[in-house]
């Protein structure tokens, strides 16, 4: 069954095709990486997932219901939710804050309500903060609720980032670069609960990953995009074996170290 | 953020008292000093004039030295007569020159009644010596202050302002004292007929010194007010004492404080209504917006058009008008909020600049003079009645204004703590991401330039009652920009922050009318001072606190926790 289904998307910025007819496939609770050298397109891809761009071509359907072109908000009311490359948090807001305004889809209180502060917004308000306090005890910030976001340490505002995308009970998390500039420990750490986000919520992951390790140790499929086309899809065996992968990776691997250690990684293994 | 000094303190002295010697001549020269020079503090012992010249040299000699310090005693005293004399100095140069040389043509105020004036009245050679010894004396005394205890210290300092502040506005307390009965005459054997007399001083002196030297020695208790939410601690009993106790000082105050404060009390309150109905648009949505004043003038208009005489055959009361005009703030607190809702920061502020401007041109307009009167603007605007009694006087209006500012900012405050205010939040501290959360900004925008527009144009129909009549010309831009600059100085997002700000902002231009005209000088000096000293306002949100003083909330934490330990280890 999939969840999200992307046919021919594409996306230009003025006569740079940025994504050029991409097919995607996302299988429901799985874990799907995109991966692609720098300018691959893949956070356009994200962008027109979530509705920040519309797609000049193609469509996206989510549980077999066409999104393309849907604001950004209501896509999040359809049940995706996203995190960004560079941590971007309501950064002078509370942790609980935080989340929150991530809950803010399935909150009712109106205006009325608010000011006259009636049972049932109490009521509401009481269940979301304790809602809140459980993701945040389940992201491991137990008890740094009223914590100011831009006081927490970097790998707690990562995952604070996930606390808050939660909070709108998602079907599909979009993660880009969750383990941008952790070591390897955290790395490590974040794998391990990025699996237990599909295996306890149940919850469909697409992620933009960097590091080889992390995407061949966790996906169950992965893309390859590269200048804005899908160039590959496979299993991690599969692409580590694809010729078209390495030479996207190799061949242009002198303009890019970083994207040439990693693909080397990749071919090693 | 003190930087240790490499430089000598000698050198620092002398650069320090001709700094302040420099500012003592620029006061002189302005005509402050001379326009000043019969207006007592203490009868028959000095004058303001003689405050304005000498107390640059006392202060800035006291900052240095506590910036160099610490120091042995010996350099302190000797670095505050350097500081003295080096300022003394400056002043007895601009007398010389001021003998050789007519200034007065470039300088209307260097006349020589100024010279005899900071030569104390003597001639030149006396005069310039006793100036420079009067000046070393201020030096020696700043650093005399300092060497004392700085409880003690504290306590002096603080009574040597109140005894300037209160000697300088002795005319505004005895027109409230004065009405008192006994205790009136009591407060009036204080003063002189201008300034305190000496033993009037000496009381001011022993009562604050006395007061602040027995606060200071009291634990303080100040620390819980950094935490979010922190009065929480206070016991239920306490609190609404104290509440109760501020809500009957309010309703009091008109009749304790006399119809001149009365009318003060109500501009501050329109501002306050205002500062709160800005704040949610500015402090809480980040939503710059430079035409406040619009909604203002809407609902005044509303008010006046529907309620006069002069441009309608049946015309509302007060009352009956009050829904009309609330609803038309509303709606065009929406209309602006439109086509303004793809624009930031400072498009967005030109934007709502051009709006506010349409708004008061429309007014002023020939075109539209039928309905709005032109610039004549709009008479005999209903004034508020319960049943016979009219609320007409500033007094009476001023219970109207406590009423407006109760409720408004009671919804404010519930707002600001509501899923609402933390969707506003969210989109003032990063729209895209709140629009990725969900949030639908076009409404969350549209309800804050409403709710904005709501309290602004309530304000707009009290004044229009309160003074029976609109002109354009008084919805004019300087509005805007005081009530902007009133949440800045209160600090921004604070709710008791607008009525700090309101008060500081709309009430000091009141009291400074001691200074005449130099009354704006005095307050632009007032408000670059407080913004350099407290640039979070002077009451900050909590969590604006939090960024900008985390460390040394941090600190001062660590250090109570230390003394805890320190004290349970005895």
């Amino acid at each position: 069954m999939s969840i999200l289904v992307a046919k021919e998307v594409t996306k230009r910025f003025g006569g740079l095709n940025a994504l050029s007819r991409i097919d995607l496939d996302v299988k429901e609770k799985t874990i799907h990486s995109i991966i692609g050298p720098n300018g691959a397109g893949k956070t356009t891809f994200f962008n027109c997932v979530t509705g920040f761009y519309t797609p000049e071509e193609g469509e996206i359907l989510l549980d077999n219901k066409n999104i393309t072109g849907l604001s950004p908000d209501r896509v999040t009311h359809r049940g995706v939710s996203r995190t960004y490359q560079n941590i971007r948090l309501f950064k002078n807001m509370t942790s609980v804050e935080n989340i929150l305004v991530g809950m803010h889809p399935h909150l009712k209180s109106g205006l009325i309500g608010s000011i006259l502060r009636d049972r049932r917004t109490v009521e509401e308000e009481k269940t979301s903060v304790e809602e809140a306090k459980r993701l945040l005890q389940f992201v491991g910030l137990r008890g740094k609720g009223d914590m100011m976001a831009m006081n927490l340490p970097y790998g707690a505002q990562r995952r604070l980032e996930i606390a808050r995308a939660l909070g709108s009970k998602p079907k599909l998390l979009l993660l880009d670069e969750p383990t941008a500039g952790m070591n390897p420990s955290e790395t490590q750490e974040m794998v391990h609960f990025i699996r237990r986000l599909r295996d306890e919520l149940e919850i469909t992951i697409l992620l933009i990953e960097h590091q080889m390790r992390v995407v061949m140790s966790i996906s169950e499929l992965i893309t390859v995009l590269d200048f804005g086309e899908k160039i590959a899809e496979g299993s991690p065996a599969q692409i580590q074996k694809n010729a078209r992968v390495i030479e996207a990776y190799l061949g242009r691997g002198a303009a890019s170290g970083l994207g040439q250690n990693e693909a080397s990684t990749a071919a090693a293994t | 953020m003190r930087t240790p000094t490499t430089q000598s303190p000698w050198k620092q002295a002398i650069q320090t008292g001709l700094i302040a010697g420099a500012v003592a001549v620029l006061l002189s020269l302005v005509g402050m000093v001379a326009a000043f020079k019969a207006r007592y503090i203490i009868s028959g012992v000095f004058t303001m004039g003689q405050v304005l010249f000498l107390a640059p040299i006392l202060m800035m000699t006291y900052f240095m030295i506590r910036r160099i310090s610490p120091q042995p005693t010996r350099t302190v005293l000797i670095s505050g007569l350097l500081a003295g004399l080096a300022g003394g100095v400056v002043l007895a140069a601009l007398i010389l020159l001021g003998s050789i040389i007519d200034l007065q043509a470039m300088f209307i105020n260097a006349s020589p009644e100024l010279y005899r004036l900071l030569a104390f009245g003597q001639s030149m050679v006396p005069g310039l010596v006793i100036l420079l010894v009067v000046c070393m004396i201020m030096g020696v005394l700043a650093g005399a202050i300092f060497i004392i205890p700085s409880r003690l210290r504290a306590s002096i300092i603080q009574a040597l302002l109140w005894i300037t502040l209160v000697g300088l506005l002795r005319d505004l307390i005895l027109t409230v004292t004065n009405r008192w009965g006994p205790v009136g005459r009591l407060v009036k054997a204080l003063f002189a007929p201008s300034g305190l007399t000496i033993v009037g001083a000496l009381i001011v002196f022993i009562l604050i010194a006395g007061i602040y030297y027995w606060r200071m020695g009291q634990p303080a208790r100040q620390s819980s007010a950094f935490q979010l939410g922190g009065s929480s601690t206070q016991k239920p009993l306490v609190r609404w004492l104290t509440i109760g106790g501020i809500i009957l000082l309010l309703l009091l105050l008109p009749p304790i404080l006399g119809i001149f404060f009365s009318d003060i009390l109500d501009t501050v309150f329109m501002y306050i209504l205002m500062g709160l109905g800005l704040n949610i648009v500015v402090g809480f949505a980040g939503l710059l917006d430079l035409g406040y004043v619009a909604f203002f003038a809407i609902g005044a208009y509303t008010m006046g058009v529907l309620t006069s005489p002069e441009l309608n055959a049946n015309p509302m009361t007060y009352w009956q008008a009050l829904p009309f005009a609330m609803i038309a703030c509303v709606v065009s607190g929406v209309i602006l909020g439109l086509p303004v809702l793809k624009m930031r920061g400072d498009y967005l502020a030109i934007v709502t600049l051009g709006f506010g401007e349409i708004v008061r041109l429309l007014a002023l307009s020939d075109w539209l003079r039928p309905w709005f009167g032109g610039s004549q603007g709009i008479q005999l605007i209903a004034q508020p009645r319960f049943g016979n009694f009219v609320l007409n006087t500033q007094q009476e209006l001023y219970y109207l204004f406590l009423i407006g500012v109760g409720i408004v900012a009671f919804v404010a405050w519930r707002l600001r703590d509501s899923r609402m205010g933390r969707t506003w939040m969210a989109l003032r501290e990063d729209e895209d991401v709140a629009i990725a959360m969900g949030i639908n900004h076009v409404a969350t925008k549209l309800m804050a330039f409403a709710t904005g527009a709501l309290f602004s144009g309530i304000a707009g129909t009290i004044f229009a009652a309160k003074l029976q009549s609109v002109y354009p010309h008084s919805m004019n831009f300087l509005v805007s920009i005081n009530v902007l600059s009133l949440i800045i100085i209160g600090g921004m997002g604070s709710i008791p922050g607008v009525f700090v700000g309101a008060l500081v902002l709309m009430g000091s231009p009141e009291l400074l009318r001691e200074f005449a005209e130099f009354r704006y000088l005095v307050y632009g000096a007032l408000l670059m001072a407080m913004m350099l000293t407290r640039p979070e306002g002077l009451w900050p949100d909590a969590r604006r606190r939090l960024e900008l003083h985390e460390e040394e909330i941090a600190a001062k934490a660590r250090a109570e926790v230390e003394t805890a330990a320190m004290g349970s280890t005895k």
